[in-house]
């Protein structure tokens, strides 16, 4: 593949929302591959209660948990950068003020991921058996 | 294929502080690429509700996971509304999803033959998701075992 060299550098450098960009990829990555099981794993409810607590109970084992934190932050990641890509395709006099929008929604990412890991953590480590 | 975008000179295009001038950041300039465009957008707005939601209900709030089991499945789809927003969910979520991984595929496989299999792939892949998840949320009935609930 030809090496691109960008004009700020020799590094490849998009804009600032480069690291946001490939973050932005990675969790849509994550989050599509997760919904291909999820739909199958979902789907066994119509096979009866037997095979669907079955299927079920995989979510319910600690390190299952702990992906579902994950996916949980892909998610809420993909979700908040998506609406900052919206703001500024939408409104492109915005990326004139593009690093505090940016810093905001890593922000807004960074707060909400503080209740979540908070509450999903505690549920990790009651089924994990650290805690009562 | 490459996507044609309404481009700008490329000394205009990274500046080091942000502001992509009046134009904004590119976009297609017309034809698919453009209907794929606003489609992620307007998918993306949607989803933001459905799946966000979703996640915080079943994975966040309430004992997220440890309470779900067959029973409160069928509790939760004895309601018309959370059926229309799981199968609304699916649709969006797999199209958006796929879309995605198109556009994914065209920037990192460049063999037209290899990229013709791989969009297939995914594009079958869903299709097959789309109908399983379609006939399930649609035709679940838990009456069928009884005292389960």
């Amino acid at each position: 593949m030809a090496k691109r060299k960008s004009d700020v550098g020799t590094l490849y450098k998009g804009s600032p929302g480069q690291w946001s960009w490939l973050a932005h990829r990675i969790t849509g990555v994550a989050i599509i591959l997760f919904l291909f099981a999820h739909v199958v794993d979902t789907a066994v409810v119509g096979w009866g209660p037997e095979a669907y607590d079955k299927v079920v109970s995989v979510y319910h084992n600690w390190v299952v948990k702990l992906l579902e934190l994950g996916l949980v932050a892909a998610v809420l990641y993909h979700a908040i950068n998506g609406v900052k890509i919206m703001v500024f395709d939408f409104w492109p006099s915005t990326t004139r003020h593009m690093r505090p929008i940016s810093a905001a929604s890593t922000a807004l990412f960074l707060a909400s991921m503080v209740p979540v890991t908070w509450i999903m953590g505690l549920s990790i480590l009651r089924t994990a058996g650290v805690l009562e | 294929m490459s996507v044609e975008t309404a481009s700008r000179p490329p000394a205009a295009r990274t500046p080091r502080g942000g502001f992509l001038g009046d134009r904004g950041r590119e976009r297609p300039a017309g034809g698919f690429e453009l209907w794929s465009w606003l489609f992620m957008r307007i998918s993306g707005i949607v989803l933001l509700f459905l799946a966000v939601g979703h996640v915080l209900i079943m994975h966040v709030v309430d004992e997220g996971v440890d309470r779900v089991d067959f029973g409160f499945v069928a509790t939760r789809w004895g309601s018309p509304l959370w059926r229309t927003w799981d199968w609304a969910m699916l649709v969006l979520a797999l199209a958006h999803g796929i879309n995605g991984l198109r556009v994914i595929v065209q920037d990192y496989v460049r063999w037209p033959g290899v990229r013709f299999a791989a969009n297939m792939f995914f594009v079958i892949l869903g299709f097959g998701l789309f109908v399983l998840g379609t006939v399930i949320v649609f035709t679940f009935d838990p009456s069928r075992w009884p005292g389960a609930v």
